[in-house]
């Protein structure tokens, strides 16, 4: 008895090995940083020569119109998330249909983009919206416009092909959360609400959506995630342009940081933003996850 | 008799609003992908022409991409990274994801959720921090410093605790009376059992690992340590655009992301999904 209770123990020592490699580096990368990072958005200067300011970044931040402007931009790319959502709830009912015809070639299909790499998709997509661009020849070839539309030139339209680029990439990958939601739903259930002659809507509705709620809460939250820290898009589509009109937060704490003359210390403080917005999503993810 | 017979038909689940539907949908995803892929085989004239058929410059595009830029490099490097980056991540997590659940106890349930709280720490509010670090600890350009922090994440630890709890604990027991060291019932039994979890983790951790831009341009800046989406991003950077050649580098980025989702396709969504089940 005592010998097993000394090795009980042994192997919970020996478990804490197991676990430390991969705490410990998760302290280095992420919590370190987070703590270095408020420390470092209270200075000023650079990597040599940094000066406490207290909260003078900060107060920077309400007079500097650029990063108004991206904070803006980020909000705007939100707008997608419902409409994105929406399409993939529908497709991944349409998919879980028990005798769809072509069921799993249409599955490849949809899921397909999210294989393609953020880079590569995001070239695919410049060189497609580019003024003599795919795109405009097409338009073009089935006369619905005359002039080529310069897509990439305009503040509005720019920003409409990132939302469309956001759109084809992350549908698909949404799809396979509701797809793998919707299997777990018993199928009784919609038998039993045929029988009541409910209609399809009416069963999306009232089944469907309540059903599948904490699935679409943690979807929500991940795009809005992935959203506020959107950068490749618009920096590989766009270049953040025309004129800034598609910067986003995390675009310009990279131009602070490694594209000018650096300032750590005020980049770090839009990081911080971030950081409080992405904290508060994930505290009402928490909140409501545990409720379930 | 009208309304009956389109109910029967959507009860079947093949009516044809649905199926144009799906076809609209298959097309649109299909599309960039295949322009991608057909554009790598035409010259940069046609791809400007929006030439959709197959052409015959591939090789002539794959001869200007390997002579005139950073592609060898950035593929080596790409290469490196990713599967270096894989087999620490998937070595690491899955040790600790398993001790979470095995060793299981009141400190490390509460560890557990500590690392958890990792997950809503953005990457832009750790970027300036840990280059300043790595600075420091001369990681800069080197496959550790872009590796590390893939190497330990909790969405991956997470995944491999969830999926400890249907591992059934007889077997460790069992190995313990056949004799085998703790890591040894891990690796021997553990290990094959387990193997389409271990999958998951792969598809995922090399997947972050291969389409990382950001990091890459924080911590790769010299020319020998770019990375494939580096070095794609950059060739817009001149005042004239081969297409050919740059989709051509696109496809070739894709395709080991392709090939694991052909091979893959149930862990890959498994993986994807993975996090609703915890």
């Amino acid at each position: 008895m005592l010998k097993k209770m000394g090795q009980e123990k042994k192997r919970r020592l020996l478990g804490w090995l197991f676990i430390l490699p991969g705490a410990a580096i998760i302290l280095l990368v992420r919590f370190y940083p987070m703590v270095s990072a408020f420390l470092l958005s209270l200075t000023s200067g650079t990597m040599n020569n940094q000066t406490f300011v207290g909260l003078q970044n900060y107060a920077r931040l309400a007079k500097d119109s650029l990063f108004t402007t991206s904070l803006f931009n980020t909000v705007i790319f939100l707008v997608q998330i419902p409409l994105m959502l929406m399409l993939a709830l529908v497709l991944a009912s349409l998919l879980n249909r028990e005798n769809l015809k072509f069921k799993g070639l249409y599955r490849t299909l949809v899921f397909i983009p999210c294989v393609t790499a953020g880079v590569s998709y995001s070239m695919v997509f410049r060189s497609m919206f580019s003024t003599t661009g795919l795109i405009n020849q097409l338009l073009m070839s089935w006369g619905l416009i005359d002039t080529e539309i310069q897509w990439l030139a305009d503040p509005w339209l720019a920003r409409l092909v990132i939302l469309l680029a956001m759109t084809w990439r992350w549908t698909g990958y949404n799809t396979i959360f509701y797809l793998s939601g919707l299997q777990s739903i018993d199928k009784s259930i919609y038998e039993a609400a045929e029988l009541d002659g409910a209609s399809k809507w009416k069963q999306l509705t009232d089944i469907t959506i309540p059903m599948l709620s904490p699935i679409i809460l943690l979807t929500v939250i991940n795009s809005i995630n992935g959203t506020l820290q959107l950068f490749t898009e618009t920096k590989a589509i766009t270049a953040y342009g025309p004129g800034n009109a598609t910067i986003t937060l995390s675009n310009y704490i990279f131009k602070l940081s490694f594209e000018y003359l650096p300032q750590y210390g005020y980049a770090a403080a839009i990081s911080y933003i971030v950081f409080i917005i992405v904290a508060v999503l994930a505290l009402i993810q928490m909140k409501v996850g545990d409720k379930r | 008799m009208n309304k009956h017979g389109s109910f029967s038909r959507s009860r079947s689940g093949n009516d044809i609003p649905s199926h144009v539907f799906l076809i609209i949908v298959s097309v649109i995803s299909v599309f960039p992908l295949y322009y991608m892929v057909v554009s790598s085989t035409n010259t940069s004239v046609d791809v400007l022409k929006a030439r959709l058929l197959p052409g015959t410059a591939l090789l002539e595009n794959l001869n200007t991409l390997v002579t005139t830029t950073e592609f060898l490099v950035g593929l080596r490097n790409s290469l490196a990274v990713a599967i270096v980056g894989t087999l620490f991540a998937v070595a690491v997590t899955s040790l600790a994801g398993y001790a979470f659940e095995i060793y299981h106890d009141k400190v490390k349930d509460f560890t557990m959720s500590f690392l958890m709280l990792s997950i809503m720490i953005p990457q832009a509010a750790t970027l300036i921090p840990m280059y300043l670090l790595f600075a420091k600890m001369g990681l800069l350009n080197s496959v550790a410093g872009y590796v590390l922090p893939f190497v330990s994440t909790a969405f991956l630890i997470m995944l491999f605790r969830q999926n400890t709890r249907s591992f059934p604990y007889e077997i460790v027991e069992a190995g313990r009376l056949d004799g085998l060291s703790e890591l040894g019932i891990f690796v021997r039994l553990f290990f094959p059992i387990m193997r389409p979890v271990f999958a998951t983790a792969v598809i995922v951790s090399f997947m972050n690992i291969w389409n990382e831009y950001l990091w890459a341009l924080v911590v790769m800046q010299s020319p020998d340590s770019k990375t494939l989406p580096v070095v794609l991003a950059g060739m817009t950077a001149g005042y004239t655009v081969d297409y050919g050649m740059m989709m051509l580098l696109a496809t070739i980025s894709t395709i080991p992301l392709a090939l694991m989702f052909f091979l893959l396709q149930k862990s890959f969504t498994a993986g994807i999904a993975g996090s609703v089940k915890s």
